[in-house]
């Protein structure tokens, strides 16, 4: 069972444990989002849901699950809460928690009239989208707003964080309990921002969202090329968020993105896990149904007509799901979308991935000359350099292809990518 | 609500400044400041001395006491003002702090108070 205290194993004869798995898995998230607007404080709130796993662990074989066992959970953790406040403060300290615990809720609900009922248990979705916000708050490091959001709003242990970015237990632990005292100290605001802080607050749940999904996609170091569950959980985060705030096509944006390049999963790895480059993939193995849900997706932004980076990664991702064949891609096509992409802002990365589609547009050279005028400020990318050695190959230039290749091989730590690169060297002729 | 220190941390460029060329910023940084007061969230204010004139006294290793000619930390980046204001969230002092920030023309650290013990 993830990340609770709890006992899983009841007395009952037709409870079955693995339930109790499942309720967590469906509706800790949701309740740890509710409690903390409740109880106003992160650690207090999980604190709280631990205890009421325990005591469904001890009641539920028993008693059976309840017909609303979300509601069921955070009912008996507010409960466990106040109890639990009652029994380990003496009288002066627990008035100053009970005032500031009312204090707190009236500062995050921005509701005087809400003050008397600490009853209001009903799951809200603002309250999903209030820790969303509250975890990537921009105050908080990026690393910081990753863990968080895995740990809070995925409802992922400690331990799996830790695994899935290659750090001690000990290290992800305590950036976990930084953070969270980082929110308590400063008092950062439960709440979900106005259409008026959106540009500035939304863009990094995006970025979080989206390195959860590359750091999944293709593991920065480590014996295998995917992480997939990292990259499950990212796309379950998309399509929460994109839920939530159906409004924002940025947000409908990135599930496309995310959901068209999951897609492509399958064709990725060769049956010994090594890496399979878009023009080599058996295209039949691309899933068809997470296609057509981005492909849908992505119309619905085309008419909203409010383009923005991810919509723009999303539609190019979209092209090449179209195409039979690499060589019957619309590079033209992809190219203006690239185009498009850097008008709203000059990123070296999208520069880079615009040469490499020039190059199929416009031939190798054309390509080689936009990589080498993007080189300088990506000096220590592996992908450039890998990307450099193809065109050189196809150029009838093996020396410097061989050199290329030897330079990406010593920027990247991913063993996957570190065999691709070897064997496309050693084949260079 | 919550008591946030604003320190001030400023362009080197405003050091190469005449007290002339100086006057639009502390004018913007007075309106501020003004502007704190008026939204009651003003606590206390100050700009202080450059770092050189400070002086650093150590007492902590029981019974000698050192006095340096200071400043302490090792760095060309040192603290010139600062505003403790009050403020109902992060975000409120966030907003203050960026305006603060354009009118000094300096970085600002925003840092939260403990709790006054009640």
């Amino acid at each position: 069972m993830r990340g609770t205290r709890g006992r899983a194993s009841g007395g009952g004869d037709t409870f079955d444990p693995a339930r109790l798995a499942e309720v967590y898995r469906a509706e800790a998230p949701r309740c740890l989002a509710t409690l903390v607007r409740v109880l106003g404080d992160v650690d207090r709130a999980e604190e709280a849901l631990a205890d009421a796993f325990a005591v469904a662990a001890e009641r539920w074989p028993a008693s059976g699950v309840p017909p609303n066992p979300g509601g069921w959970i955070t009912t008996t953790a507010r409960n466990r809460a106040i109890d639990r406040i009652r029994r380990e403060s003496t009288r002066g300290a627990r008035q100053a928690e009970a005032h500031g615990l009312l204090d707190l809720r009236r500062h995050s609900a921005g509701d005087a009239s809400m003050i008397d009922d600490l009853g209001d248990l009903d799951v809200v979705p603002d309250d999903q989208l209030r820790l969303i916000f509250l975890c990537c708050h921009p105050a908080l490091a990026r690393e910081a707003q990753v863990a968080l959001t895995l740990r809070l709003v995925a409802g992922l242990a400690t331990p799996e964080i830790a695994r899935a970015f290659l750090v001690s237990e000990a290290t992800m632990a305590q950036r976990l309990v930084r953070a969270k005292n980082k929110i308590r100290h400063n008092r950062i605001a439960y709440r979900v921002p106005s259409p008026a802080e959106l540009p500035d607050r939304l863009p990094p749940v995006l970025a979080t969202i989206y390195l959860v999904y590359n750091e999944g996609h293709t593991a920065s170091a480590g014996p295998d090329l995917l992480r997939t569950d990292l990259a499950a959980e990212a796309v379950r985060l998309a399509r929460l968020l994109a839920d939530l705030m159906p409004d924002e096509p940025e947000a409908v944006g990135l599930l496309a993105l995310l959901l068209l390049s999951e897609a492509r999963r399958p064709a990725r790895t060769g049956p010994d896990g090594s890496l399979v480059r878009l023009a080599d993939q058996d295209r039949t193995r691309w899933d068809r149904d997470l296609i057509a849900e981005g492909h849908d997706l992505v119309r619905r932004c085309i008419r909203r007509n409010a383009p923005g980076p991810y919509q723009f990664q999303a539609a190019i991702a979209a092209v090449h799901a179209d195409a039979p064949s690499a060589a019957a891609t619309d590079w033209a096509q992809i190219v203006t979308l690239y185009d498009q992409l850097l008008a709203l802002g000059r990123n070296p990365v999208v520069a880079l991935n615009r040469a490499v589609a020039l190059a199929e547009r416009d031939g190798p050279e054309a390509g080689l000359a936009a990589i080498d005028a993007v080189a300088a400020e990506l000096p220590r990318y592996h992908l450039l350099h890998a990307a450099r050695a193809e065109l050189l190959v196809r150029l009838g230039r093996p020396d410097e292809a061989r050199s290329a290749f030897d330079q990406a091989l010593t920027l990247t730590a991913n063993e996957a990518e570190r065999r691709h690169l070897r064997l496309r060297r050693d084949a260079v002729a | 609500m919550t008591k946030y220190l604003l320190s001030v941390y400023p362009d080197p460029s405003v050091f190469t400044l005449s007290e002339e060329e100086l006057a639009p910023m502390f004018a913007a940084t007075d309106a501020f400041t003004d502007e704190l007061k008026a939204a009651g969230s003003f606590v206390f204010a100050g700009g202080l001395h450059p770092a050189e004139s400070s002086t650093v006294v150590d007492a902590s290793g029981g019974g000698e006491l050192t006095i340096t000619d200071g400043p302490y930390a090792e760095t060309k980046e040192h603290v010139a003002g600062f505003w403790i204001i009050d403020a109902p969230d992060l975000d409120a002092a966030l907003a203050w702090a960026a305006k603060g920030s354009a009118a000094c023309v300096g970085k600002v650290e925003v840092r939260p108070f403990q709790d006054d013990p009640a």
